[in-house]
């Protein structure tokens, strides 16, 4: 069964994650890809909280809790991989 | 005395983590706290005398409140600049001193400009000057930025780290 | 009295989706990437700080979830302010119409002296 979800709360996390996804396509420079990509992942610790109340799984709060640090981790990496490569755009 | 430290907060974060007085949980708490406490209690805190002083909690409580009303203020100051139709801003990086000396204490500091009204920390240098970039910049002068970005957290700020 | 507390917590998690909302928008709308970094970075950060506390407050006060606000609060600007130091040193331009840049120029005074 599919639980019934309300969309007042999902249809503005979708619509400003498909922006994330915009500015991860368009960014014309890598800088711009790597902070939509940072972006993307804080929005998704929210979906993962609002899972908790709306579906029968508790369990998204550890995934939701994961999910923050390894965002963070890999944004550490992006930004030393930035600090190495130059480029001219 | 660091690893005491250590031991304690990574078994208050597993206890939360958990939230269960079961005894087995406990003990692999314990085990792996006694763990990390061995392993990582340098790179945790250098000064472990300051987790036991009760006034530094309660300067930190004092500040949440402070912080949270400058996070509002600067959440509506930017939904203000992107949904007008010709986008209010100048942007530019200016310079400011601070004269906290502890580094947690400037990382916090540092963090706490972040999010508040226009501002974001880029660089930090070890003579204690921060590099900030404001959406808007209203001057360009070193102490009359000092003045407007960083002295609304710095009393509170030294009374909590140093 | 439960009832109460939930619809706060509607109420809460409706505010912060707003915010999310317009954090992505600024991330579309706005010129370079400091500028984005500094608006997305403030209101997704807030916004979803305030959906995992609407959250706490709807699901029965699970203390994992104000665990997962210290976490986001902690790692939001911190990520933001690794981004940007590592977006200047790569030589990533400000806006041509930004009105200073210290960082730069002291930079450049370093490297004549």
């Amino acid at each position: 069964m599919i639980p019934r979800l309300p969309l007042v709360f999902f249809i503005p996390l979708i619509v400003s994650c498909f922006l994330c996804l915009y500015r991860v396509f368009r960014g014309p420079t890598s800088a711009d890809r790597i902070v939509a990509v940072d972006i993307l992942g804080i929005l998704v610790v929210g979906f993962c909280a609002l899972f908790v109340v709306y579906t029968p799984r508790e369990y998204f709060m550890d995934i939701a809790i994961a999910w923050t640090l390894l965002g963070f981790i890999g944004a550490l990496t992006l930004a030393k991989y930035l600090e190495r490569k130059r480029f001219d755009e | 005395m660091k690893k005491l430290v250590l031991f304690l907060v990574s078994f208050i974060v597993w206890l939360v983590l958990t939230w269960t007085l079961y005894y087995p949980s406990l003990l692999i708490g314990i085990l792996i706290s006694i763990i990390i406490g061995f392993w990582f209690a340098d790179l945790f805190t250098q000064r472990p005398r300051h987790f036991f002083q009760i006034k530094r909690f309660l300067y930190f409580l004092y500040y949440i409140p402070i912080f949270l009303y400058y996070c509002t203020l600067a959440n509506l100051d930017v939904a203000y600049r992107v949904l007008h139709p010709y986008l209010p801003i100048e942007p530019g990086i200016v310079k400011v001193k601070t004269t906290l000396k502890s580094e947690v204490a400037r990382v916090a500091l540092a963090n706490s400009i972040t999010l508040t009204p226009g501002t974001m920390s880029v660089a930090l240098t070890d003579d204690g000057y921060i590099y900030v970039h404001c959406i808007k910049v209203y001057s360009k002068d070193l102490e009359e930025a000092t003045r407007r970005i960083v002295s609304r957290f710095e009393p509170i700020l030294r009374e909590v780290f140093e | 009295m439960s009832e109460t507390v939930v619809f706060i917590g509607k109420v809460i998690v409706l505010i912060g989706v707003f915010f999310d909302l317009l954090g992505a928008i600024g991330l579309v709308r706005l010129p370079d990437v400091y500028t984005r970094l500094q608006a997305s970075t403030k209101c997704v950060t807030l916004g979803t700080c305030l959906i995992l506390f609407g959250v706490f407050l709807m699901s029965g006060f699970p203390w994992k979830a104000l665990l997962a606000i210290a976490f986001v609060a902690l790692s939001g600007p911190t990520a933001a302010h690794a981004i940007s130091h590592a977006a200047h040193k790569a030589g990533v331009k400000l806006w041509e119409k930004s009105v200073v840049d210290r960082y730069q120029e002291d930079e450049k005074k370093a490297k004549e002296s």
